[in-house]
């Protein structure tokens, strides 16, 4: 559990140390899941419970979801300009040159 | 346990200034609730207080000192989530030790030992941290060192699957205060006893180094399991009352759910005899192992050296 484990002959090789899992909490009045950090477990339902007891403790939460770090897909620095740039002078793409009626929430 | 503010103020809901309200704190943890928002405190009926008092302080005081014991792991656990897995399961306790304790000085005043005069120390401190050792009525399977990590699971497992099996039918009892302790605990408890049952299978069916370490905690831990179903005459007439639980009564749902993780994990039920008395009695009657007294001279020296502190 602490980085030392050595393969033993004839056994499979103990990995160093468990996979890395991101955490999503859903918050009592939060709408949706939302990153919280990372940790460290053995397989899926460690990796919840040891969410819920690093996460969770002050109440936070009704729900969370655990993923592998692993098998997140994740967009590289390099591209920052190339993924992103492009976007930040089209204000004419937010909806914000039209009247919106007072009634209309979430807007 | 309070803060710098109005001391009786904040002792009498420290919920009051963490409940609900503020939507942009959701993130960081809001609406706590008080486990005895709308509870009748009043002693119920037809109980003699100075039993209740006492049966309190047994329940109290195994919360409390395997509290004590759990939260030496603190910064000790093999790694970082079990660390806090293991202070979380300790400060749940420590939870249940407090209502308990605040009970017990409740029902008979006359236990919570004198303070100096104007000592702002609230009296289920008193009870814990100025009690000497023959007054603590916990069982002894609470007390001894931790060990590895193979002993303190196993004797979490066991500890956890007791205390819940009682608490649940405690939640049936006359005093409404009790019951409601009762229904917060089993919660917390469930979830204990699911953790440590967990990693008991994980440390059973693990390495052969890990099997053994854990075969070795079961014969460790074994000796004190009798005793925690010794029924005490204190926890016999509550419960003729309705208002407590004999423990014998849960011996064989705990042996039933042991057997099942035994069974599941393929590892044996323990064949060691069991700890005998301390002279003339068990932990119920004050009696405890040579754990104990080292145990409460590290809990209590702080508050013992300013017994007008102000925490």
């Amino acid at each position: 559990m602490s980085g030392q484990a050595q393969p033993r002959a004839g056994a499979e090789p103990v990995e160093a140390e468990w996979p890395l899992y991101e955490i999503f909490v859903r918050g009592k009045r939060g709408l949706n899941h939302v990153h919280v950090g990372s940790l460290h477990a053995a397989d899926d339902e460690m990796a919840l419970r040891h969410a819920r007891d690093v996460y969770t403790r002050r109440n936070e939460g009704v729900s969370i979801w655990a993923v592998r770090a692993a098998l997140v897909a994740a967009s590289s620095p390099d591209e920052k300009d190339p993924l992103f740039a492009p976007a930040n002078d089209k204000i004419y793409r937010h909806p914000t040159f039209y009247a919106i009626p007072d009634d209309v929430p979430h807007m | 346990m309070s803060h710098v503010h109005d001391h009786d103020a904040d002792h009498e809901s420290v919920y009051a200034g963490l409940t609900g309200g503020d939507d942009s704190r959701w993130a960081f943890g809001t609406d706590f609730e008080d486990p005895l928002a709308g509870i009748d405190t009043t002693l119920p009926d037809g109980v003699d207080a100075a039993a209740l008092s006492q049966y309190c302080l047994m329940l109290g005081d195994d919360a409390l000192i395997y509290s004590h014991r759990l939260s030496q792991w603190a910064s000790n656990a093999p790694d970082l989530e079990e660390d806090i897995a293991l202070a979380n399961v300790a400060l749940d306790l420590l939870g249940q030790a407090r209502l308990l304790l605040v009970r017990a000085a409740a029902a008979d005043g006359d236990l919570v030992p004198a303070l100096p005069e104007g000592s702002p120390v609230p009296d289920e401190d008193a009870l814990a941290f100025f009690r000497d050792e023959a007054a603590f009525r916990n069982v002894r399977f609470v007390e001894p060192e931790n060990g590895d990590f193979a002993v303190t699971m196993a004797r979490l497992l066991v500890f956890s699957t007791f205390r819940l099996a009682v608490m649940q039918r405690l939640v049936g009892s006359h005093d409404t205060v009790l019951s409601a302790i009762a229904a917060k605990a089993v919660k917390e408890l469930t979830y204990h006893r699911d953790y440590a049952g967990r990693w008991f299978l994980t440390l059973a069916q693990g390495t052969g180094e890990s099997r053994r370490r854990l075969l070795a905690a079961l014969t460790l831990v074994w000796p004190l399991y009798d005793e925690l179903f010794r029924t005490h005459p204190v926890e016999a007439l509550l419960a003729e009352q309705g208002v407590g639980v004999d423990p014998a009564a849960v011996a064989d749902d705990v042996a039933v759910l042991l057997e099942q993780v035994f069974s599941v994990s393929g590892t044996d039920r323990p064949d060691v005899p069991a700890a005998g008395p301390v002279g003339t009695g068990m932990g119920r009657d004050g009696m405890h192992s040579e754990a104990m007294g080292p145990l409460l001279a590290e809990m209590q020296v702080v508050a013992r050296a300013h017994p007008s502190g102000r925490w």
